[in-house]
């Protein structure tokens, strides 16, 4: 049974905003579908009422004084910007028919 | 004088400065990297500045620590200021870093001098530091041979003798692999011992930061200097970190050591890497310690649960990539939309790609309880697991690898049968647990691991029969066939 189809890597990569070339997508189907077929085998074992493990180290939530500490500044922040201007990251226009 | 205490010691008997040791290692950079491929970026004149001022400072009697004055290199995920980071990767190309990582500010205050950056794959993702945007590390042993990963740049110059210690990184194996492909020890410590702040995420739930050094004596002195609380990972264990090197008294009798039947009944693990760590182990037997069988039912589950969790992770850890604030930006991009996907699709090589687009899916609406949620209860099971075998063991013991070091290019075709290959290094991940690979003989001229795994929070044991078997046996001081300490030794 083939789990991944074409399609599905299509779907997933549009999620994860990666572009793919012909043959990306048919090389990650096939992967994709391999490493999913060998973890069906998660299946076979009964966990209905098995809790799930996020963090193996179970730690209680920390706690701290709310005391204002200096965060980075802005030059450094923006130090390695791949295009800034004053204190602010520039990128593409996002809202389509908003003009400045 | 190729050992981090060797240095140490001709350090603190004033033998040697520590400048000439930061120049004895870039030498041995200069000679060696252009086969090896280990070291992706050296700060010679800041290294050399730090060494000469380290000198000073214990000729007027301040010496920190047995690190004070010896050079290292740091994986090239761990961030230090006005440095750059690649991870290996397309994406961060040009990235100099705003702050320094804890594990950078700790080593600083032990007096440690960081010299450079070493090799990986990229985002810590694969086993054999083929996948990096610096082209593939090479083992010393056999240059024809992977050094393993994704710590293989660290392993590799370790071993070769450019620095006598390297810190690494390690998610699913990706220090305890290397080290016992170099024939060096490398230390996973317990999740949460060491600060991850500045260690860039692969899967947050698992990476964990270690040494790899010489002997487990060397990785217990720097797991001190690293190890503690820090208010800057809400994941560091809260309580302050016990002295490991002091647990070292060479003594393992009354140890209980597990074998689990599943490690030794491994279908398609090398019979004669099997061997050779079944005769290690039966070395700790002479040294007083009884071997008992334990079992870890679900190993066999351990790998696909891996895969799962930590792709998702890596997922959603991995979408800060965008192109927006730092990092490589795609060019002639006309609106964000394509901004991200043209950065992102262009920055990323393949198993990176290959791992997003796995973790995306497995959270996918509709596949999330099928396959990520389920892969968390497994996890719960393979906890229960080793819960059950510390119960009956102090340290439970096999091999770290199924195979030893495989010919660069041999798995590039085949990512799952790579990926089946972490059977013994994954678990330690999944359920938080402290590991170490130490080498414990050759096959066919090859280095062997052995791995050892010990309860949560308990470095102090696992070091101590680290550092027990290497006070019996010289596995721990073999070098490569043309290592460049030789010479000097």
């Amino acid at each position: 049974m083939q789990r991944i189809t074409r399609q599905d890597v299509e779907r997933t990569a549009d999620l994860a905003r990666l572009s793919l070339t012909e043959a990306e997508i048919v090389a990650l189907t096939r992967d994709l579908d391999r490493i999913l077929e060998h973890a069906d085998q998660l299946k076979d074992l009964d966990t209905e009422s098995t809790v799930p493990t996020a963090h193996a180290i179970v730690l209680p939530t920390p706690q701290r004084a709310d005391e204002p500490v200096p965060g980075m500044d802005v030059e450094s922040a923006l130090a390695n910007a791949p295009l800034r201007e004053g204190s602010a990251f520039v990128v593409p226009k996002v809202i389509e028919g908003e003009e400045s | 004088m190729d050992s981090l205490e060797a240095q140490s010691a001709g350090l603190a008997a004033a033998e040697v400065s520590s400048v000439e040791l930061v120049d004895a290692a870039l030498a041995r950079i200069e000679a060696a990297d252009a086969t090896l491929n280990a070291v992706v970026g050296v700060r010679g004149d800041a290294a050399r500045a730090e060494a000469a001022a380290a000198d000073a400072r214990r000729s007027a009697g301040d010496r920190r620590s047995p690190l004070d004055g010896v050079p290292l290199l740091l994986k090239d995920n761990m961030v230090q200021q006005g440095e750059p980071t690649t991870c290996s990767s397309r994406i961060l190309e040009g990235f100099v870093s705003p702050y320094d990582s804890t594990v950078v500010t700790r080593l600083r205050e032990a007096g440690a001098i960081v010299l450079g950056r070493s090799n990986m794959d990229e985002f810590a993702m694969g086993s054999s530091t083929e996948h990096s945007v610096h082209g593939p590390a090479h083992n010393p042993w056999d240059t024809g041979r992977s050094c393993g990963g994704s710590s293989g740049g660290s392993a590799a110059a370790v071993s070769s003798g450019m620095l006598p210690f390297a810190l690494g990184s390690d998610t699913g194996g990706s220090i305890r692999q290397p080290a016992s492909f170099c024939g060096v020890t490398g230390l996973k410590p317990t999740y949460g011992r060491v600060s991850r702040f500045g260690l860039v995420a692969f899967a947050s739930s698992l990476d964990q930061i270690g040494p790899i050094a010489r002997t487990a004596r060397e990785c217990a002195w720097i797991l001190d200097a690293i190890a503690g609380h820090d208010a800057k990972d809400s994941t560091s264990i809260p309580e302050p970190a016990p002295r490991v090197s002091d647990a070292l008294d060479g003594d393992v009798s009354g140890l209980t050591i597990g074998m689990p039947r599943e490690y030794f009944e491994e279908d398609g693990a090398d019979p004669e890497v099997v061997s050779c760590v079944r005769a290690a182990i039966s070395e700790l037997e002479r040294g007083g310690a009884k071997l008992i069988e334990v079992d870890l039912p679900h190993t066999p589950f351990v790998v696909s649960t891996y895969y799962l969790v930590a792709t998702a992770e890596a997922s959603s850890n991995l979408a800060r990539y965008d192109g927006a604030r730092y990092g490589r930006r795609a060019e002639g991009v006309s609106d964000v939309d394509e901004m991200y996907r043209r950065s992102r699709s262009e920055g990323f090589g393949d198993e990176v790609k290959r791992r997003i687009l796995l973790g995306t899916y497995v959270l996918s609406a509709g596949y999330f309880d099928a396959y990520y949620r389920k892969a968390q209860q497994v996890r719960t099971l393979v906890r229960a697991d080793f819960e059950r075998a510390f119960a009956q063991c102090d340290v439970i013991a096999g091999p770290t690898y199924p195979e030893v070091a495989f010919e660069l290019g041999s798995k590039q075709d085949d990512p799952i049968n790579m990926y089946l290959s972490d059977v013994y290094t994954v678990s330690a991940n999944l359920a938080g647990l402290p590991a170490i690979s130490i080498p414990c003989g050759l096959v066919r001229d090859l280095p062997v691991g052995l791995q050892l795994q010990g309860r949560a929070m308990d470095e102090a044991t696992l070091l101590r029969v680290a550092d027990g078997f290497q006070g019996r046996t010289d596995h721990h001081d073999q070098r490569p066939p043309g290592h460049l300490g030789q010479a000097a030794r």
